[in-house]
């Protein structure tokens, strides 16, 4: 059986939207897609089909639940750029999405209890929020930041507070928390939160200010990266993510089976 | 059916570039997994390429505008890790071969034919930017006919090496008569289409908008070479699309964009289309 060789793969199943709220700058959707739930691992991402369009849309995973009353479910937080952020975002409760996941490689979990700082930007930030959960589930004291240019376009960090020592909330125009991006505070965070795990998502300032500082911190840092995703299943090789191997060697990797998400360090940002 | 007709692929097949590795394809596969899957690979060529770093793939309507650049590990490391990989997945695996010069061809068919488990070579003698991708350039049906002769020459002839051509209506006739005469077992009608990206980089379109040009050059040939084997390719999806290239004299199709779109288009499509397995034999005296 196929499901004996791949245990952990990916499903495609027809997934149904059973909320829809609007949240600040952002839509909420919660959907069935039986099986993906059950294998979600924070960090890795779900593709979706919109009709009339042949690309499918990569969208980080916010929550699941294991159980509901409409069985296991997940949450995916739309910010609409697009034609197809705009079609996900109108589809009401009961419509059927095609979806296919838990898609690409997750966020490494550090073995022992460690100090981790997780940096998340708008929309971006949806995957640290399970990630803060099995980190303190491994008893690892996480720092969470959240950043957004806008209160509007801020995840609310309200539940993080369970599983997250300290949360910070940054926005560019400073209506809440302090004022200023990602790449003017990192160090600082890095350095008080005394990481030994940095983790990032968000636009390509962000990760790579974040795995500088981690750089310099001596952390390690671990990238949640965004390239266009035509497939997301790793079938077109049209998602370059340009790295550096383990061996030294300079590739170009799919960024939807080799990451999304990537040690800090390996990302060739000048070629991104 | 004769000989040749027997061991070509079919009726459902992987287009070249589609299928990542066949890997990617496994989970998306149904309960037989690639036992028996009819595969082509993305084009290997000699030595390894890394692809473009820009955009690779743009969307348009009904389609996809793909400048790929022949991302792939080259000759070694493909006959190394996925060959035999996918054999052992029970995959038929069809390589696709491209290269820069006719040389290049003969290299790759030759170290090709002593790989264990490779059922066929695609020929890769229409993609839609040449010159951006570094290949041998045919412009005319006697370079595809040549590239055709030089793989055959170093291929064992017991087994199948298609011609991919290009869905160019005013040429697609003369290229498939030249490669069937130097040699091609059955010819792919059907590749991505020359077009461009928005900002007017060279690339090509594929998906559902190429469908009916691709089906025009199928009818063509199959009605002015009835004895070629002609595979069709260009948007095939769901089963009614995949019946039309049969309807038009087509002996299989391949299956590209829509596995992008859907990644158990081939599963299901082989469901519907392969025969049920066979009764079991019976007894022999
Ligand atoms: C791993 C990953 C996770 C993501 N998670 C989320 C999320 O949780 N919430 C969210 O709102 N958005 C997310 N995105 C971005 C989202 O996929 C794109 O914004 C979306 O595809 C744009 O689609 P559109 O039709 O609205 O825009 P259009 O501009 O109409 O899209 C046209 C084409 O470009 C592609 N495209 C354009 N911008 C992007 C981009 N930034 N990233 C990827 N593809 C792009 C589209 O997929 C489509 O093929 C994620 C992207 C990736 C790669
Ligand atoms: C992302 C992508 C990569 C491709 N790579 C190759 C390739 O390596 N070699 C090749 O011969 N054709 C390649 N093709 C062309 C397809 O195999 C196919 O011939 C074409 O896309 C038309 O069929 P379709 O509409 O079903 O995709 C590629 C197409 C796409 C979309
Ligand atoms: S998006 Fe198609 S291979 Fe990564």
């Amino acid at each position: 059986m196929a499901e004996e060789r791949t245990p952990h793969g990916p499903v495609h199943v027809e997934g149904e939207v059973v909320a829809t709220k609007r949240v600040g700058a952002y839509r909420h959707l919660t959907l069935t897609a039986p099986g993906v739930p059950e294998r979600f691992r924070a960090g890795s991402f779900v593709a979706l089909s919109v009709a009339g369009h042949v690309a499918r849309r990569a969208l980080w995973v916010h929550r699941v639940r294991a159980s509901s009353a409409f069985g296991p479910t997940l949450d995916v937080v739309l910010e609409v750029r697009g034609s197809g952020t705009a079609w996900l975002a109108a589809q009401p409760v009961g419509a059927k999405v095609a979806i296919t996941g838990p898609l690409g490689r997750p966020f490494a979990l550090p073995k022992d209890a460690v100090s981790c700082l997780l940096v998340g930007e708008a929309y971006a930030a949806a995957p640290l929020f399970p990630l803060a959960e099995r980190l303190r589930e491994r008893g690892c004291a996480v720092s969470l930041v959240v950043s957004a240019p806008d209160e509007h376009h801020l995840l609310s960090a309200l539940e993080a507070r369970r599983s997250a020592r300290s949360v910070t909330v940054l926005t560019a125009d400073g209506s809440v928390g302090q004022r200023g991006g990602v790449p003017d505070h990192v160090d600082d965070l890095v350095r008080r939160s005394d990481a030994d795990v940095v983790y990032a998502a968000g636009p390509v300032e962000v990760l790579r200010s974040a795995a500088a500082a981690a750089e310099r911190a001596g952390a390690w840092s671990q990238v949640a990266v965004e390239v266009p995703t035509p497939c997301g299943t790793g079938l077109c090789h049209g998602c370059a993510l340009p790295v550096v191997g383990e061996d030294g060697v300079d590739r170009v990797v799919r960024a939807c089976t080799e990451g999304p998400v990537v040690r800090g360090d390996r990302v060739r940002w000048d070629t991104l | 059916m004769s000989t040749s007709l027997r061991m070509l692929p079919g009726p459902v097949m992987v287009a070249a570039g589609c299928g990542g590795t066949g890997r990617e394809l496994l989970p998306f596969a149904g309960p037989t997994g690639l036992e028996g899957l009819d595969l082509v690979t993305r084009s290997i060529t000699l030595d390894p390429r890394s692809g473009g770093t820009g955009p690779r793939v743009e969307e348009v309507s009904g389609g996809l505008v793909n400048a790929v650049g022949l991302p792939n590990p080259g000759l070694e490391h493909f006959l190394a890790t996925e060959l035999p990989w996918l054999v052992r997945a029970g995959a038929r695996v069809f390589v696709s071969v491209a290269g820069a010069t006719m040389g290049e061809y003969a290299d790759l068919a030759r170290r090709l034919s002593r790989a264990p488990g490779v059922a066929g070579l695609e020929v890769n003698v229409g993609a839609p930017d040449e010159a951006g991708a570094g290949l041998f350039e045919v412009r005319e049906p006697y370079h595809a006919a040549s590239v055709i002769a030089a793989v055959r020459r170093e291929f064992p002839s017991d087994r199948p090496v298609l011609a991919k051509l290009r869905p160019d209506v005013s040429r697609v006739l003369e290229g498939a008569r030249a490669c069937h005469e130097a040699g091609a077992t059955a010819v792919v009608v059907g590749n991505a289409v020359p077009a461009a990206f928005r900002d007017g980089r060279a690339g090509g379109l594929s998906g559902p908008a190429v469908s009916p040009v691709a089906l025009r050059c199928v009818a063509e040939v199959h009605h002015a070479l009835p004895a070629l084997p002609v595979i069709g390719c260009g948007g095939v999806h769901d089963l009614a699309s995949a019946r039309s290239f049969l309807d038009a004299g087509a002996v299989g199709v391949q299956v590209g964009t829509a596995l992008l779109h859907d990644p158990t288009t081939v599963a299901r499509l082989r469901a519907d289309l392969l025969p049920a397995a066979p009764p079991p034999p019976e007894e022999t005296p």
